[in-house]
Formats: C-alpha cells, sequence, structure tokens
C-alpha cells in the first residue's frame, strides 16, 4: 500500500509537473498570469479526442501534431494581447483579468461548439503504445495490460502519462540550457530590462516561450482524459488553480522548480487520497497557503521581496 | 458646501433612493436585491483593489463567510436575522483578521493565495463530515425567518453604509493614504503612512462590506447551497464590474453594475454561453484599451467624476 501510494504518486506527480510546466514558462519569462491555461489545456484535449475519433490516431502520435498547431497559435496570440497588455500600469494584476476574459471566450466558444457533454478516450489506447514499445525492445510480443513496477500493478496510461510528462521536462530543460533562444529566454527571465538594454529581442523570445507554455498545456490536454477524468468545457478553471498549487510550490517563474512542485504536490495527493480521503480536496489549497507564508517565493525560489 | 456632502447628495441619496422607489413600481424584487448585492460587492472590491491595489481573487470567501455565520446563528441559535447579521459580518471580519499574513505577498502571490484560501474555505465548509454544524454539501433553509421585505430594506440600510464608506474615502485622509500605499508603498510609509495598519483596516472593511452583503443575501434567498455563497462568479463579477466602472471613484463600480449587471439580465439568463463570449471578449477589450475605466472615458472628455 505504502509503495502502490508512493509510485502512483510519483506518476501523477511528473503529470503534474507537466500541468504546471507552460504556466510557470509564461509567468517566468513575461511576469504575466495566464488565468486561461486549464483552458488551454482542456483544448488540447479536444484537439487530441477528435483527433482520435475522427481519424483514429492514437493520442500518443498526437502529441506532436497537438503541441505543433497550438505553439503556432501561441505566437500571434502574444502579439495580438501581451505588448499591449505590458504598456498598463499594472500588468501583472491585470493580465489576471485579461486571461480571465480569454478563459471566458474559449469556454464559451467550446461550450456553443460542442456542448457541454463529457467525453473520454479509451484508456488502453496508451497501453497499446507502451506494449507495441516493450515489444520492440524485448522481441516478443507483449500483452496490453497494466504495468507492473517494482511489483505494483499500473494502468498503462498512468505510465505513460507519466513517462511523457517526463520526456516534456527534458524538451524544456534542453530547450532552455542548450539552445541559443533558452539562453536569451533565460536572461529575459533574470531581469527583462537589461535584456532590453543588451538588445534582446525581448518580444521575439517571449512570443516562442508563450507558444511553448500554450503547447505543453495542451500536451497535459492529451492526457487529461486519463489522469484526471473525461472532459468537458467547463473543466479549465479547476485545472488552472491545480497548476497554479504546483508552479508556488516549486518556485512561480522558475520553470524547472516546477517539477519539485508537481512531485510533492502528487505524492501528497496520493497520500491524502489512500488514507484520509474525505479531506484530500481541501489539501491543494491548505498546501498552497502553507507553502506561500512560509516561502512567498516557493521552495527552489531566491528570496526576492520587495517592500 | 464641503465635497464630501455633496457626493452624498449627488450619488448616495440619489442611489439608495432609486432601490427604495423602485420596488413598488418593477415587480421582479430579486433582480433588485441582486443589483444591490453587487453593488456592495463591487464597492467592496473597490475599497481593497482600487484603493489599495490588492486583488482579491477569493473575495466571494468574505461573502460565504457573512452567509454561513448568519444562518448557523439563526439554524443552531435562533438568533433574531438583526442579531444574526452582524454576527456574520464579525465571522467574515474574522476571516478577513485570519488571512492578514497574505499582505506578505505582493501582486500575484496575494490574489493566488486569497483565491486558494476561499476555495479551502468552501471545502471545509461543505465537506460531508461537518453535516451536523454546516449542513456540508446539502444546503442551509432558514424558512423560519423568511421575510422578504424586511430583508430588502436592511439590505438598503447596508448598501447606503457601503456607499457612505466609499465616499469617505474618495474625501479623506485615509482614502488619500490607501491611494498613496497603492502607488508606492515604500514612498508612503516614507510619508509617515502606516503602511501595514492601513492596508489592514482596509482589507478588514472590505471583508466587512462583503459579510454584511453575504448574511442579507442569505436571508433574502434563505434557501441556498454552498457552492451558490462561495461561487467564484460573485468575485469575478465584483472585480469585473469594479474595473469596468473605473477604480477607485465613487461612480465606476456603480456605473459598471447597472451597465454589465443590466446586460447579463438581459442576454445572459436566456443563452448563458453566448453571454459568456461577449463577457469574456468585453473584459479582454477593457483591459487592452480602456484599463481605468469607463470614467477615464469621462475624464477624457474634461470630466470630473467624483
Amino acid at each position: 500500500m505504502l509503495l502502490y501510494t508512493l509510485l502512483a504518486g510519483l506518476l501523477f506527480g511528473l503529470y503534474f509537473s507537466l500541468i504546471g510546466l507552460g504556466l510557470n514558462l509564461v509567468f517566468g519569462v513575461m511576469r504575466i498570469v495566464n488565468l486561461a491555461h486549464g483552458d488551454f489545456l482542456m483544448l488540447g484535449a479536444f484537439l487530441a479526442f477528435w483527433l482520435f475519433t475522427l481519424f483514429a490516431i492514437n493520442p500518443i502520435s498526437a502529441i506532436l501534431i497537438v503541441f505543433a498547431s497550438f505553439a503556432v497559435v501561441g505566437l500571434p496570440l502574444y502579439y495580438l494581447l501581451v505588448p499591449r497588455l505590458l504598456k498598463a500600469r499594472d500588468p501583472e494584476m491585470l493580465s489576471f483579468i485579461l486571461f480571465f476574459g480569454l478563459s471566458q471566450v474559449i469556454e464559451a466558444v467550446t461550450t456553443i461548439a460542442f456542448g457541454t457533454s463529457e467525453r473520454s478516450i479509451p484508456g488502453g489506447q496508451l497501453g497499446i503504445v507502451i506494449a507495441a514499445v516493450k515489444g520492440f525492445f524485448t522481441g516478443h510480443k507483449v500483452d496490453n495490460g497494466p504495468i507492473d513496477i517494482f511489483g505494483q500493478t499500473f494502468p498503462a496510461a498512468w505510465v505513460a502519462s507519466g513517462v511523457v510528462s517526463g520526456l516534456a521536462v527534458l524538451f524544456v530543460y534542453l530547450y532552455l540550457y542548450r539552445t541559443r533562444l533558452g539562453y536569451l529566454t533565460r536572461a529575459v527571465m533574470v531581469n527583462r530590462e537589461e535584456a532590453v538594454a543588451t538588445g534582446i529581442n525581448v518580444h521575439r523570445v517571449s512570443a516562442f516561450a508563450f507558444g511553448i507554455g500554450l503547447g505543453l498545456a495542451a500536451v497535459a490536454g492529451v492526457f487529461a482524459p486519463f489522469m484526471l477524468g473525461s472532459i468537458t468545457p467547463a473543466m479549465g478553471v479547476e485545472v488552472t488553480v491545480t497548476s497554479f498549487t504546483v508552479i508556488v510550490i516549486g518556485s512561480l517563474g522558475n520553470p524547472l522548480g516546477t517539477v519539485l512542485g508537481g512531485l510533492i504536490y502528487g505524492i501528497s495527493y496520493m497520500f491524502m487520497q489512500s488514507y484520509y480521503s474525505s479531506w484530500a480536496n481541501l489539501l491543494p489549497y491548505v498546501l498552497l497557503i502553507a507553502i506561500l507564508l512560509v516561502r512567498p517565493s516557493g521552495l527552489l525560489g531566491r528570496q526576492v521581496r520587495r517592500a | 458646501m464641503p465635497r464630501i456632502i455633496r457626493h452624498v447628495l449627488l450619488i448616495l441619496v440619489p442611489v439608495v433612493g432609486a432601490f427604495a422607489i423602485l420596488p413598488s413600481i418593477y415587480s421582479n424584487h430579486l433582480l433588485l436585491f441582486n443589483f444591490m448585492i453587487f453593488i456592495m460587492l463591487a464597492q467592496g472590491v473597490n475599497v481593497i483593489y482600487g484603493f489599495t491595489g490588492y486583488l482579491p481573487f477569493g473575495y466571494v470567501g468574505f461573502f460565504g463567510a457573512g452567509a454561513y455565520g448568519f444562518s448557523l446563528m439563526v439554524i443552531h441559535l435562533q438568533a433574531p436575522p438583526l442579531l444574526a447579521l452582524p454576527v456574520g459580518a464579525g465571522a467574515a471580519v474574522a476571516l478577513g483578521l485570519l488571512l492578514t499574513p497574505l499582505f506578505r505577498l505582493s501582486g500575484a502571490y496575494f490574489s493566488i493565495a486569497n483565491l486558494a484560501a476561499a476555495l479551502a474555505v468552501l471545502q471545509v465548509v461543505s465537506n460531508p463530515n461537518l453535516e451536523n454544524i454546516t449542513k456540508g454539501p446539502y444546503g442551509i433553509s432558514l424558512s423560519g425567518v423568511f421575510n422578504p421585505t424586511l430583508a430588502y430594506a436592511t439590505a438598503l440600510a447596508v448598501l447606503a453604509a457601503t456607499l457612505g464608506l466609499v465616499v469617505y474615502l474618495r474625501n479623506s485622509r485615509f482614502g488619500m493614504a490607501l491611494q498613496a500605499i497603492r502607488e508606492d508603498p515604500i514612498s508612503a510609509s516614507m510619508a509617515g503612512i502606516n503602511v501595514v495598519r492601513e492596508r489592514i483596516i482596509a482589507w478588514l472593511l472590505s471583508a466587512l462590506i462583503a459579510g454584511l452583503a453575504g448574511g442579507v443575501f442569505a436571508w433574502y434567498v434563505s434557501v441556498f447551497y454552498p457552492e451558490t455563497v462561495f461561487s467564484g462568479e460573485f468575485t469575478i463579477f465584483a472585480i469585473v464590474f469594479a474595473l469596468f466602472g473605473g477604480n477607485a471613484t465613487v461612480t465606476g463600480p456603480i456605473l459598471g453594475v447597472v451597465i454589465l449587471y443590466g446586460l447579463y439580465n438581459a442576454v445572459g439568463i436566456s443563452t448563458p454561453q453566448y453571454f459568456q463570449l461577449i463577457y469574456g471578449a468585453l473584459i479582454m477589450g477593457l483591459v487592452l484599451f480602456l484599463p481605468n475605466g469607463l470614467v477615464s472615458l469621462l475624464r477624457r472628455w474634461g470630466l470630473n467624476v467624483p
């Protein structure tokens, strides 16, 4: 039971990291709060759902399509919204309200287009991929079904989501620390004014970060039917709060801190579910407030406090 | 005539008077009542966000605390509503006191923590384990004290008090001090303002308004669920109304409620998703093109807006 809870917590923790990652990247680079984050996740889930239903594209193969389409949408959306917002007197606060408006628009359009019924993708679809990968490496045919880790059995969908989330984190790490654009992105994160003064095209860097952020949210959406339950147009708000909890625990504005936040969140969530389930829903909020009060800049954040 | 009296005569008296007279010519009293509630809430947000600059994203927590404080007094102690109301508001203020450590946070951190706090209170109140105390998720029924006429009159009094407070803030050293804190806390404290004390007072006043509004709302509707009085929509509506009209003014939030809540009732009830679309687009346009609200538009035309 203990080992099972711990491992399940790790898998969910990786997934929660993926949920928060895009939001944190956007906040870190632009210092704006994307309150529509959960809605982009929802849109990603719907895209994966339709790709599967209409073209029978397996969710795993859909990841690249989903990521690319949202990253491409993110670039113009950035230029449409953010530069204007940053000129305002208090962009951080106003971004709350602006992106709340965007979230309302997305939710409304999705409701008008698809209605409010709940949709899902069969969990076996992810198992097929894992079985195929295992079969490829071991050389003999592997059955499609639950997966054993250290003697504990988990649904294949959980394992697939955890693995993909881990890969996505690795991808963001490589982008930030091994590419030139990532190097510039980190410069903007550290100090926007100085980055402008050094001649960095801040808007281009931010637009890419915004696109990647939306793309990551959408990829997390691909796994939402397996990890968060069925998808509806109204699911965004709850996801947004969860992602906030995750990134605040890790530390706001530090994308890799998200992983720590996700793991802590995932493991404590699983423990609450197993041992104290009637109060489990309270956990994210209490954890969020507690961490904010003890370490306002998050567990990995540097101490920067003004006034 | 001093400005403060002019504002009372030109804004407070006509608005309260209108809500006092309208029930006799317009039969949908619930709608009028909701207008009053939203003016209170928008002004409450105005006090803490407009004047002080802290965006309370969990503002509904105080509203819900007021509603539950009121209801629990009535249910468990059989208190008369007019006594239960201040106790309910006291519950909201107590919650505000409990949350004062959040002021150690700034900007977005504060808003997120406040949102989490409101959701945490909702989770506690609606927890089935506490059914004996709060009725859990099954909701509250106050049919014993149901009295819409008296509740409406009480709401009118709360509305007058709220508007009076905002008129006072608009025309006093205290209100000016709050705006100085909003613009630059460090300079404000250099100028001799006790930043910590003043903003906590503003915060508790804001909680008090929402608590009173929540209590009188519980009394008027008399049957409700935890999700009703802790609905995030109250927060959002109040913030958007205040922002739409113009923060740190007396008239702005009133204008915002009358126009936007009026629009909501015209199209929102029959086709909610289209309303949501218009609403979202309106909010976005507002932030991008008119971040200081309708009032700033009037100011640009050279009108002095109180």
